[in-house]
């Protein structure tokens, strides 16, 4: 079922009184997520992510706008009859009941024609655990099970009712590293099988680029960008989004635009065409840097962090905006490290230039 | 290991020495009075020991008067003080304006001297030359006659003495179980919202579970409490609550020792010793029921 946002708006009375101002949790969210989707929701923390999520679930009710599930405008639904999934930051099971009375409570909600008998529940129950490989914990209480266990069973109660639309709050958040990528491979795999829409609440945009169909930035309550996660990536609308995707981040440069050259310090360091004469920030991404011995962009070498396959460059230039500018070249390079100076050019397709003041994406054209 | 254990002894010590002085010398003192038989406490001797105390106060119509009135009384008042609080404590806990407010009204009767209250029970039931009380004047006006609660029927005054104790513990439980009720996270509430719970089912269901420690805690201690009222009666119907028919346990203790009647230290050891089997015997029901029933998670 695809879920459409219309201008959806929340704002929060300001919890300080002397202000009257309110705060704007969600600002005019406006989209169309398509059928058996996943979407992932990416933004720093406070930027309103949950909020979202519980607009949709029916928790809480907008200020404005309207929300669809289908053709159905279920802005006034309270979540009872909303039919969602939702999988909470910290589980939420219920610590008083086994795993199985946990996962069969949802069901046992359902009344009048779509009341179910002991067996189906049972068989329905037994199905959900099975799709998250927690058959042979079904007797245990939470608070006998490990983290990552804990999240299946809050997965598995989330689609026992077989809900249209899966919403999860930060599900790994709480899970160790190597769990997490096991975890969210896994979360694919049940999404896949299932078709269930569903949207993805993170703030680690790692987790969010791999497995998602669409990945939505959301910064300070407003959508940023909305896209395939690759295209994001690749042609990101403004400064913010440029900077939070990507590991290790983007580099960015204070520079400026004269007579069609792209200026870092005294550095023309490419040809930049159709930008009138202008101050920027230049946004580089790491493997967007090739060691050059005549590249026009000189900075001062720090050291070398060898990762195996590649080699991170780590060295330092006065206009750029952090200490360190972090460059990844291939581990073949030959790399004369007694040299004080690296030299490189840049490929044109990873290098964005943005406004000094709204940091909005500007374009410009290569020259071949 | 060895050390710690000495350590931990060690901190006991105060408590143990106070109890000790306090609390299990005096309870071991009545136990041995209680099989004293044909004590006179003015030359503070004895003919023998064995049961006769025992069959003596099992056999005094006062003392059986006694022990039917505090089971009524623990019948009726625990449960109902507790389900009223509890519903008290729910409604307090859904209202958003004035909630302060509320729960201080609540809360007054707890700080209210006992025999303060009895007054005002005295106003509310009392049958005098000059007003038959205004419970009397409210079934008066639905059409009823005026019964005499506070000198009439058996029934009317059991009916005052639950009214009252009731009255005289809600207080306290509703305060405990507001904060209990304040301490279930909401996220509980909101994901069994999202599953489609209907309110009566998130209470049997999530509410209850949460909080049953508090409910199974204000349970064992309402029953004490019940079991050893005594100055509740007496706020209402005097001190010759033998005359009154509504003598308690406790009372019945009282009045051997020290009530016109009394001078009976072994009669008043035997209703004693009596009277804390039963509570030992109701505890460790209460204790064996909620292991079922009741919920700890850390
Ligand atoms: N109940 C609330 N009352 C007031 N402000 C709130 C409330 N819930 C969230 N907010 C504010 O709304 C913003 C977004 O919060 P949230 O959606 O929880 O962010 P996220 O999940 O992305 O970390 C934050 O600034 C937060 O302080
Ligand atoms: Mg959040």
């Amino acid at each position: 079922m695809k879920i459409v946002l219309d201008h959806l708006t929340k704002k929060f009375p300001s919890r300080n009184k002397k202000e009257r101002s309110e705060v704007t949790a969600v600002g005019d969210f406006c989209f169309e997520i398509p059928d058996g989707k996943l979407v992932g929701l990416l933004g720093p923390s406070g930027c309103g992510k949950s909020t979202t999520l519980n607009l949709i679930c029916g928790l809480l009710k907008p200020t404005e706008g309207k929300i669809f599930f289908g053709d159905d405008d279920v802005t006034n639904l309270p979540p009872e009859h909303r039919g969602v999934g939702l999988v909470f930051q910290n589980y939420a099971l219920y610590p008083h009941l086994t795993v199985r009375k946990n996962i069969q409570f949802p069901l046992e909600n359902l009344r009048g024609e779509a009341k179910l008998t002991r067996e189906e529940m049972d068989g329905r129950v037994y199905a959900a655990a099975k799709l998250v490989q927690i058959e042979g914990l079904m007797e245990r209480k939470p608070s006998e099970l490990s983290g990552g266990q804990q999240q299946r069973v809050a997965i598995a109660r989330a689609l026992v009712k077989m809900p249209k639309v899966l919403l999860l709050d930060e599900p790994l958040s709480n899970l160790d590293a190597r769990l997490r990528l096991q975890t969210r491979e896994e979360i694919r795999r049940i999404q896949k099988e299932t078709k269930i829409t569903t949207i993805f609440v993170t703030h680690d945009q790692d987790e969010a680029m791999s497995i998602s169909d669409l990945i939505v930035v959301m910064k300070d309550g407003f959508v940023q960008q909305i896209g395939r996660p690759q295209d994001v990536y690749d042609d990101p609308v403004n400064l913010f989004v440029a900077k939070f995707l990507g590991t290790p981040p983007i580099n960015v440069f204070d520079g400026s635009v004269k007579d069609g050259r792209l200026y870092i310090g005294d550095d023309a360091v490419l040809q930049v065409d159709g930008v009138p004469d202008r101050n920027v920030h230049i946004g580089v991404r790491p493997e967007g840097f090739l060691l050059r011995e005549d590249g026009p962009l000189h900075c001062r070498m720090g050291r070398l962090e060898v990762m195996g396959r590649d080699v991170s460059v780590v060295s330092t230039h006065p206009g750029c905006q952090s200490d360190t500018i972090r460059s990844i070249i291939p581990a073949e390079s030959n790399i004369n490290t007694t040299s004080d100076i690296v030299r490189f050019a840049l490929k044109p397709g990873k290098v964005f230039l943005f406004d000094r003041v709204t940091e909005a994406r500007i374009s410009f054209d290569v020259r071949a | 290991m060895e050390k710690q254990n000495f350590k931990g002894w060690l901190y006991l010590i105060p408590a143990i020495l106070f109890l000790g002085a306090f609390m299990i010398y005096p309870l071991i003192d009545v136990f041995i009075y209680s099989f004293e038989e044909g004590y006179n406490s003015a030359s503070q001797t004895y003919l023998g020991t064995g049961g006769y105390n025992y069959s003596y106060v099992l056999r005094d119509p006062y003392f059986l008067q006694a022990l039917k009135n505090t089971f009524i009384l623990v019948i009726i008042t625990v449960p109902v003080s507790t389900i009223l609080a509890l519903l008290i404590s729910i409604g307090l806990s859904s209202v958003k304006p004035l909630r302060n407010l509320f729960q201080t009204v609540y809360f007054l009767p707890y700080v209210t001297n006992t025999l303060a209250v009895g007054l005002v029970f005295m106003i509310l039931f009392k049958k005098t030359p000059y007003s038959d009380g205004l419970v009397n004047l409210l079934i008066n006006a639905f059409g009823g006659s005026s019964v005499d609660f506070i000198d009439g029927p058996y029934w009317a005054k059991m009916f005052v003495l639950c009214f009252y104790t009731v009255w005289v513990v809600m207080p306290f439980k509703i305060l405990i179980l507001t904060s209990a009720l304040a301490s279930v996270n909401q996220v509980y509430y909101n994901a069994a919202r999202v599953d489609g719970t209907g309110s009566f089912r998130i209470f049997r269901k999530i509410t209850v579970p949460m909080i049953s420690p508090t409910i199974f805690y204000l349970v064992i201690t309402g029953f004490i409490g019940a079991f050893k009222a005594y100055s509740d009666a007496v706020a209402l119907f005097g001190t010759d609550l033998n005359a009154a028919e509504m003598n308690t346990i406790v009372g019945y203790v009282y009045d051997m020792l020290y009530g016109d009647s009394g001078g009976y230290p072994s009669y008043a050891s035997a209703a004693a010793i009596l009277l804390f089997a039963i509570v030992l015997t109701i505890t460790c029901i209460n204790l064996l029921v909620s292991r079922k029933h009741v919920h700890y998670t850390g």
